[in-house]
This record gives C-alpha cells, sequence and structure tokens, in this order.
C-alpha cells in the first residue's frame, strides 16, 4: 500500500468553518497604573490559581481608552502569559490600543450580545449605592440543571452561580458572587473570585474538595468533619471561613 | 437475541477484542478501518454471528492508529448502518481519547459501565462530563444523549466489607438511571475466553443480569436483582465456601 493511499481523502473536506459562541472571561482594566495592576493580577493568581492556567482572556479597554495614561499591550499580554492565561483579543479600546492588538496578533472584538442566562435585576435597595461598586452593571446568575462531572468547569461571570444538580468530586464551580448547589457538592467552589468578600456558598450536602470565598479557602482535610454530608452554608467572617449547618 | 436487528461496532482501535469475545476471530477479513478508508464495503467487513442471525460485528483493526478514525468516516460508516440496523452498539474503549470520544460522538443513547470502585466511579463522572458537552447533540443544541448506568463486577459480600461501594451510593454520586448490576461472576471470564457471550448463560447469575439489562433498556420495568448477598444453599453452608 503506498503512503499516499492514507490519506486520500478530498482536501475539500478537511475542515468545516463554523460559527458559535462562547463564554470568556474579561479583564476589565480600571487602572493604568503598571504595578497596580501587576500587583492585584499577583494576588488573584494565588486566590485561584487554577483558575487562570490555560484560560483564554479578553481585555477590557473600555474605562482606560479615554485617559491620558498609554496601556502598553503587550506588556500586560505577556503578564497574563506568565500567569497561564491566554490572552486572545481586546475590546472597548481606542484606535491606538487596537492598532497594538493587530501588532500583537490579538483580536479587537465587538461588546458582547446578552447571554442566554437569567437575569436578575439589582435588589431595589439601593442603601448600599455609596459603596462604590464596580459592578453596577448586570448580576446576572447562571443556572445549571444537569450534574457537573468530574473534570468540568464552569464559571459564572459577574454573578451568582445555582446549580440545581449534584457537582462530582474534580469538578469545579468558579463564581463572582454567590454559589448555590441544591444537590451534593463533592468538587471544588470558588465563589467570590472576583474578591467580593460578602459572597456565600450553599449546598445541600457538604462534601466538597475545596471551599473558597474571595480567595479565603479550606480543603476538605480541614473542613469541619461534623459538617459533612450536612446541608451548610459558607461564608468570611473576619478572615476566616465559617461553615455553618443551615 | 430480542429479534432486533444489531450492528456492533469495537472503537478499540489497535486492541481488538470484541471479536474474540464474539467467538468471531477467525473470521475476520476487513475491519473498521477498511471500510472508513473504503478499501472495503460494510456488507465485506461485517461479521454474521453464529448464534444470532440478526446480529453483527464490525471488528476494529489491529494495526492501525487510532487516529485512522476520522470523524466524517465515522459519521458516513454509522449513518449507512443506520439504515439497516435497528441498534448500532459503538463498544467504546476506556479512556477519554480519540477512541472513546470517536465512539460517543454520535450517540443517541450511552451505557456507561462502571465498576463499584471509587476511581472507576470518578472516570464514569469525567466519561458523563464529555458525554454531555462534546457530543454531537451537544454541539448542534439538540436534546442531550441518553445516559444509563451498568453496574458491573458487583459482590454483595464485599460491599459489606466496606471494600466496595453501594449500588445506592454509585447511583446517588452519578445520578443516572440504573439499567442493571453484573454479580462478580467466574462465568464472564469463561464466557470470553470460550467465545460465547455470557448473555447465553441463561442459568447464570451473570447471564440473567445481562439480559434483565437488554430488557430494561427496551422498556421493561424490572426489579433489580443480585444486589444482595445470596443466601448459600445447605450444602454451601455445610462444606464451607
Ligand atoms: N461480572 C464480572 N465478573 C467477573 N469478571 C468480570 C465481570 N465483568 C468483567 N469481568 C472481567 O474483567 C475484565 C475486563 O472486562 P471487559 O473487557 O468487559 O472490560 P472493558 O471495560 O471493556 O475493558 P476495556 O476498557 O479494555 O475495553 C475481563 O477479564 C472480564 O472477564
Ligand atoms: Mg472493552
Amino acid at each position: 500500500m503506498s503512503v499516499n493511499s492514507f490519506n486520500k481523502e478530498d482536501p475539500g473536506t478537511a475542515f468545516e468553518l463554523k460559527a458559535d459562541s462562547f463564554t470568556l472571561p474579561f479583564l476589565r482594566l480600571l487602572s493604568t497604573d503598571a504595578d497596580s495592576v501587576a500587583k492585584q493580577l499577583a494576588e488573584k493568581f494565588s486566590q485561584a490559581p487554577d483558575f487562570f492556567r490555560n484560560t483564554p482572556v479578553v481585555i477590557d479597554m473600555k474605562v482606560v481608552a479615554d485617559g491620558e495614561n498609554r496601556v502598553e499591550l503587550a506588556w500586560l499580554a505577556g503578564l497574563l502569559r506568565s500567569y497561564g492565561m491566554i490572552p486572545v483579543g481586546i475590546r472597548g479600546g481606542n484606535e491606538a490600543h487596537n492598532e497594538s492588538a493587530a501588532a500583537l496578533k490579538l483580536s479587537v472584538l465587538s461588546e458582547g450580545r446578552a447571554r442566554k442566562t437569567v437575569t436578575k435585576k439589582p435588589p431595589v435597595d439601593l442603601s448600599d449605592a455609596t459603596t462604590k461598586s464596580t459592578d453596577s452593571v448586570l448580576r446576572e446568575t447562571t443556572v445549571i440543571t444537569r450534574p457537573v462531572r468530574s473534570g468540568q468547569r464552569v464559571y459564572a461571570a459577574g454573578g451568582d452561580l445555582v446549580i440545581v444538580a449534584s457537582v462530582g468530586s474534580g469538578a469545579e464551580l468558579i463564581a463572582d458572587g454567590n454559589i448555590h448547589v441544591y444537590g451534593t457538592l463533592r468538587g471544588r467552589a470558588l465563589a467570590g473570585v472576583g474578591g467580593n468578600r460578602e459572597c456565600r456558598i450553599f449546598c445541600n450536602n457538604l462534601q466538597a474538595e475545596l471551599v473558597s470565598v474571595a480567595g479565603t479557602y479550606r480543603v476538605s482535610e480541614n473542613l469541619d468533619a461534623t459538617m459533612g454530608g450536612k446541608p451548610v452554608h459558607i461564608y468570611l467572617d473576619n478572615n476566616s471561613l465559617k461553615i455553618d449547618a443551615i | 437475541m430480542k429479534g432486533h436487528r444489531s450492528a456492533v461496532i469495537d472503537f478499540d482501535v489497535g486492541l481488538r477484542n470484541l471479536d474474540l469475545i464474539m467467538g468471531c476471530e477467525r473470521r475476520v477479513v476487513y475491519d473498521f478501518v477498511n471500510v472508513i478508508n473504503g478499501e472495503a464495503n460494510l456488507n465485506q467487513a461485517l461479521i454474521r454471528d453464529k448464534r444470532s442471525d440478526n446480529l453483527y460485528v464490525l471488528p476494529a483493526s489491529q494495526t492501525r492508529d487510532k487516529h485512522a478514525l476520522t470523524q466524517e468516516g465515522v459519521g458516513r460508516v454509522l449513518e449507512e448502518l443506520s439504515e439497516d440496523f435497528e441498534y448500532v452498539i459503538c463498544d467504546s474503549p476506556a479512556g477519554i481519547e480519540h477512541g472513546a470520544t470517536m465512539a460517543m460522538y454520535f450517540a443517541d443513547d450511552a451505557i456507561v459501565v462502571t465498576n463499584p470502585e471509587v476511581s472507576s466511579v470518578r472516570d464514569s463522572d469525567r466519561m458523563l462530563g464529555i458525554l454531555a458537552s462534546k457530543s454531537r447533540r451537544a454541539e448542534n443544541n439538540e436534546e442531550p444523549i441518553k445516559e444509563y448506568l451498568l453496574l458491573s463486577r458487583y459482590s454483595p459480600e464485599r460491599v459489606k466489607e466496606g471494600e466496595m461501594l453501594h449500588v445506592e451510593d454509585v447511583k446517588e454520586i452519578l445520578a443516572l438511571q440504573l439499567l442493571g448490576v453484573v454479580p462478580e461472576s467466574k462465568a464472564v471470564l469463561t464466557a470470553s475466553n470460550s467465545g460465547v457471550p455470557v448473555i447465553l448463560d441463561k442459568e447464570g447469575d451473570a447471564g440473567k443480569a445481562y439480559m434483565d439489562v437488554v430488557e430494561r433498556y427496551l422498556g421493561e420495568d424490572l426489579p433489580h436483582r443480585f444486589i444482595e448477598i445470596q443466601k448459600k444453599k445447605l450444602f454451601g453452608r455445610l462444606f464451607g465456601r
């Protein structure tokens, strides 16, 4: 048999080009100060190193686009890569940003469209309107009704994550907001990864491998054994993770 | 055995053994990869089972690399088979590599076979995750693959000793419909060594368990068996195990 006969497919059917939509995390730059960006990123990384590994990320320049100071995109992309992330594009940048993105082989993306998630209006009570909130944008809730299996990772960007099923060991839940699991939580749950210390984790049956709120975490070895198998909520109380029975 | 025209495809390219278990290894001329590459047509490659007129086997290739299974090629062969067969059964290799992803990509239903061990259950959970996200149905946003659980090598005695997971634990962890529990049985090894599928052993527990599995899959509502410790018969008790 000749070597060629191994690949006698029509070259016209070697691939299909199709469109699909993906949910990507984005990093919204709020400052052009390199040092503070680097510092915050280092903190974030130490909170959830797994989250960064091989994760594609979009850089959102909207807030800094009109500023005086230039943002060194090349530097920022390099920094993200050094943490294992894969910068894939920018959005909301000015013309200079878009040009340097092109030079860096990053794509220039337009604003995202509304996703197919349940949208929750911000609470009517605006008593905390004084606390300057960077996420006064829509808080979205992501609802998952099928089991989250080992090896799957769900990230609820900018809002809460609700799982109406169980979460297998080796599965990972990540949310900028709260995490609710109405089945058994066997995998990992990281709430408030954006740094919101008010976030909580609720689950019907705690058998987690790791739980974390705003970077303060506890692994299963250090979980109170008396709480195992019980419905609990988990929250931060003065820098330490509290686990209470519901 | 229920009279449905069925074909079984071995997706374990390189580690062909389905034909051994089915006892048709000496009749293999062409294999799955030959058909995908157009070197043989399906009629030439399909081997009719000696015992059941409605059952055909498409053996895996012993010599090729698993990447010979292209998605387009597998899809084409499955399409052609589905015109002629009521059920096309894809025997997936273990693991989450190419052969397994090809076997499940076009599936409508999936039967996940697991042993009552933590590691096996965890692997199944991972496999189910892939089923839920990387299949054709998932990519086209169609109704998801129907998933069933088959628990094999179950030994109520060892469950009692705490050496195995209980069937209820496995069900709870995987959250799937249980199609059946096959007890640990020497008959399975004997059957595969002699090339006679164990389901043909109508007297043995394993054979009965597999028959139940088939009937439940076809929609029958049967109580589960072989999950309690069997009382030994009088002689068994008198003369030890
Ligand atoms: N119920 C049972 N009782 C005793 N032995 C069993 C039972 N089921 C399977 N075995 C044995 O376990 C071994 C593996 O079985 P089998 O080939 O069905 O597994 P498999 O998951 O298909 O493996 P692979 O992943 O390699 O395809 C065989 O030697 C078989 O005899
Ligand atoms: Mg096998």
